[in-house]
């Protein structure tokens, strides 16, 4: 009897955030770990969700899946930086600064969008405010458990608060061309962050003397100013949206002069310009391998992008800000061999550990490494080829996607009678717009 | 001192120039000692002679013409160039501009606007393409219902007349029944009779441009009417009507309404060819789809819809070109096409989805789309398979001209994996 209720005490305490975790045993693979080197004919042990072993003839208890994946490659699950997959709501484009506001309310764990993703070896994505607003909206970190109903079990729990932001021609077009209000210059975006950061810090000082008794009035509690001031205390990693140089250099120096050290900038497809300066603040870059020249700011681009920016000491990592790359990320990655002749290491860091570190997690995924979570990808030949199609995908030892278990239920059937709304013209064009998603319908009407 | 002079001079004279694209040459050219592929006849030994814009000769041991230019190309590989039988290039600068769009004239009935006028050989575009081995594509007009003429264009030359390789097709958005994306808010019923309607009205313009074709069979007698032209070359068979028909039912409809017409016609996009392949087979129409890093259409539709889908529609008999139907990122046909090889079409069958199946669905397999004596000399030479991401393009050539490996995107890697002045000024 007491077993059973300190049972159910514990699924009370627990269960909201109890993840599914299994067990796996990966046999005769070539291994790539990504920060420890490539193993050939070896085996990876996941026990309970953790990476147990790594090594060569490693055996398992009966309770364990057996893959035999001889011939095949195993890499860290891939982690995109940046997405908008499994969302409901990506962009509050109604005002300059939405700092308080957070996607991690707008979860949709039924996306078919995760599957997608998974078919393609990703485990981990980013999942991002929109890029309307200077300061948009906190980001959530979700890992790709598909077939979780609750929106809470998509969380990667304990992974660090993040924030985007975004500069140049989209919070300009949004506010200043759409709403006549600043900014409608990159110099006015400039001011949305001193502002703000300013007067997060007063708040802050408000707050000070009230708690040390200085004052008797409490300040008027607001969560916007909460939530950037836990910028300015280092609580939050900056993601922002950028892709001129002088608008990256910017934002460095707003943050020295706030004394903020926890930015990654995203897109950054001119951060190649400024490659010194990045390596030197320590901001990451989160680039695409090749796209560009679909807007006038990313005009003067190139492709070698990602391997300047790594070649430099930049910790740079390459996304997919959409539900079509993020199924072939190992291609964009190996994209780097063509475009700055990257090894085949450097050019997987770029979709596994460096990313990670990015948002804070690489003590946890990223790599293949004992203690760390069991998100693996298995691909039929090596992750960097054209020919390699993804095999398995595994999520805290627990597969998500076996491309011989892959049945038409795996998707979500909208209404089967129905031809007509199911059918989407244009998707074959790639939406270069993900991050406007939600704002571009304000201008519909004009 | 004059020495340094000179010598700065020089070195300022050689940073100008990495600044620039170099200039593409023209000659006699012996590529010697690479691994052929020519598509049509095998993969061979052989060295490629190139003279007068053609390929000469295709043999091993030729001996060098006085006037030629010997590039060793042992171990390497040479490839007729890529043909894309869909894209914008040249039509649009920066799509979120419109004013550098040229792809999309207003109004239903616009087959007479000719992709060829506005055509920008200066584009950026084109040099960032061509460097992939992509050397000859399709631009297309975009707009309404008989959007315009494409025109097939080489990536060489200052002017569309030099770019021009021999082929125009008018373009026809068949009415779709499908959602013109998120924002469409419009019921089924709504959909349906949109479609309906814009059929019926397909019809009128076809029986409208048939009389016309009729009465103006030899020469034209009627009043200036440069639409009905256009469509009477179609008519008359002359010019290809490229269909852009995508859903299940649409495609069941254009074959429909395509038989019975004494017409070519091509179908393009195809998204779901896979659902009716043997309908399209029997059809005897060819093919022209892609891309294939795209989304499925539909939710419901397997993750792997659109890379399977060349595959399937070539092995139930279908003739199957491959496009990437972009602009600014053209260059990724090969890739298109690898990942159509990795599910299911195979390196071979989509190596002739880029090369030869595009050049005889446009009547110029003559002059393009395989390595053989007599046709133009648009090829490559590589370190390997074109299709493999990590593989370089190594040589160009476009009807014979020897065109540089620089873009762009080249240029500024050359300027910046170094940038001097670096962090500090000194």
């Amino acid at each position: 009897m007491k077993y059973i209720i300190y049972t159910i005490l514990m699924f009370c305490c627990f269960g909201a955030f109890a993840q599914e975790t299994g067990n796996v045993l990966i046999k005769n693979a070539t291994v790539i770990t990504v920060t420890k080197g490539t193993l050939e004919n070896a085996d990876v042990l996941i026990t309970n969700g953790k990476i147990a072993k790594i090594g060569k003839g490693i055996s398992a208890g009966s309770d364990t899946k057996t893959i035999d994946a001889t011939g095949q490659f195993v890499m860290p699950g891939i982690i995109d930086a940046h997405s908008h997959i499994a969302l409901d709501a990506v962009n509050e484009a109604t005002d300059p600064s939405t700092a308080h506001v957070w996607v991690g309310d707008a979860l949709d764990p039924f996306d078919v969008s995760i599957y997608r993703a998974l078919a393609g070896g990703v485990t981990t994505s980013h999942a991002m405010h929109g890029s309307a607003n200077a300061i948009g909206g906190q980001c959530e970190t979700i890992k790709h458990r598909y077939g979780v109903m609750d929106p809470n079990e998509l969380r990667m729990v304990g992974a660090p608060r993040t924030i985007k932001f975004a500069l140049g021609e989209n919070p300009m077009r949004v506010h200043g061309e759409g709403r006549g209000i600043v900014p409608r210059t990159r110099m006015g975006v400039e001011q949305v962050f001193r502002r703000s950061f300013s007067e997060a810090k007063e708040y802050m000082e408000e707050w000070d003397d009230y708690n040390s008794g200085k004052t008797k009035v409490p300040p008027v509690y607001d969560l916007k100013k909460e939530t950037v001031a836990d910028i300015l205390k280092g609580d939050i990693i900056i993601h922002c949206h950028s892709y001129r140089a002088d608008e990256i250099l910017m934002l460095m120096n707003v943050c020295k002069d706030f004394g903020i050290t926890k930015l990654c900038f995203q897109h950054v497809n001119e951060g190649f310009k400024v490659a010194p300066e990045l390596a030197a603040f320590g901001a990451g870059a989160s680039v695409f391998a090749d796209w560009w020249a679909y807007k006038f700011e990313v005009y003067y681009s190139t492709a070698f992008n990602a391997a300047i920016l790594l070649r430099n000491g930049v910790v740079a990592s390459i996304n997919s800000d959409s539900g079509e790359l993020i199924r072939h990320l190992y291609h964009e990655a190996a994209k780097t061999q063509r475009y700055g002749g990257l090894t085949d290491e450097e050019a997987l860091s770029l979709i596994t550990i460096n990313p990670a570190k990015q948002l804070g997690i690489d003590d946890r995924v990223g790599s293949l490494e004992v203690g760390k979570e069991g998100d693996v990808a298995i691909f039929s030949k090596h992750p960097l080829s054209v020919y390699a199609i993804p095999q398995y995908t595994i999520v805290d030892g627990v597969v998500r996607f076996d491309i011989n278990n892959d049945p038409a239920d795996m998707r979500i059937d909208i209404n089967p009678e129905d031809e007509v709304s199911t059918f989407f013209e244009n998707t074959k064009h790639h939406d270069h717009d993900n991050c406007m998603r939600d704002a571009m319908e304000l201008f519909t009407e004009k | 001192m004059k020495i340094i002079n000179i010598a700065f001079a020089f070195f300022c004279l050689i940073s100008l120039n990495a600044q620039q694209i170099a200039k593409s040459t023209y000659g006699t050219f012996l590529l010697k000692g690479a691994t052929v592929h020519t598509i049509t006849k095998g993969d061979i030994q052989a060295d490629v002679l190139i003279q007068d814009g053609m390929i000469k000769s295709v043999a091993s041991g030729i001996t060098a013409p006085a006037n030629a230019e010997v590039i060793d190309v042992s171990g390497k590989h040479i490839y007729p160039g890529m043909i894309d039988a869909g894209t914008t290039l040249g039509l649009v600068e920066v799509s979120s501009i419109s004013l550098t769009n040229d792809n999309n004239e207003i109004g239903d009935l616009t087959p007479h606007v000719e992709a060829l006028t506005a055509i920008n050989p200066s584009s950026v575009l084109i040099p960032v393409t061509r460097v992939s081995g992509v050397t000859t594509v399709i631009a297309k007009p975009a707009g309404g219902l008989f959007a315009g003429t494409a025109s097939l264009i080489s990536l060489v030359g200052y002017t569309p007349d030099q770019m021009y390789a021999g082929f125009k097709g008018v373009v026809l958005n068949f009415p779709s029944s499908g959602k013109r994306g998120r924002r469409d808010r419009r019921s089924d019923e709504d959909i349906k009779k949109d479609t309906e309607k814009a059929i019926k009205n397909l019809d009128k313009i076809w029986t409208q441009a048939e009389a016309y074709a009729a009465m103006n069979k030899d020469k034209s007698i009627a009043d200036y009417n440069p639409e009905m032209e256009a469509l009477k070359l179609v008519v008359n068979g002359e010019r290809m009507l490229m269909v852009e028909v995508n859903k299940k039912d649409d495609i069941l409809t254009a074959i429909k309404w395509l038989k019975g017409k004494d017409i070519k016609a091509v179908l393009t996009g195809v998204t779901e060819g896979y659902k009716i392949a043997k309908e399209i087979a029997d059809s005897g129409l060819p093919v022209i789809t892609g891309p294939m890093l795209a989304v499925p259409a539909r939710a419901e539709a397997a993750y792997d819809a659109s890379y399977t889908n060349p595959s399937i529609m070539l092995k139930a008999g279908v003739k199957v070109a491959i496009r990437s139907d972009d602009t600014e990122n053209v260059r990724n046909l090969p890739f298109n096409a690898g990942f159509a090889a990795a599910y299911g079409m195979g390196v071979e069958e989509a190596l002739k989805a880029v090369t030869i199946v595009p050049a005889e669905i446009f009547g110029v397999a003559d002059k393009y789309g395989s390595i053989e004596e007599g046709k133009m000399a648009s090829l490559f030479v590589s370190d390997g398979d074109p299709f493999e991401t990590k593989t370089q393009i190594l040589n160009l050539f476009i009807n014979g001209w020897n065109v540089p490996i620089e873009s762009r995107h080249t240029l500024l890697y050359d300027e910046f994996i170094e940038r001097s002045p670096g962090l500090n000024k000194k």
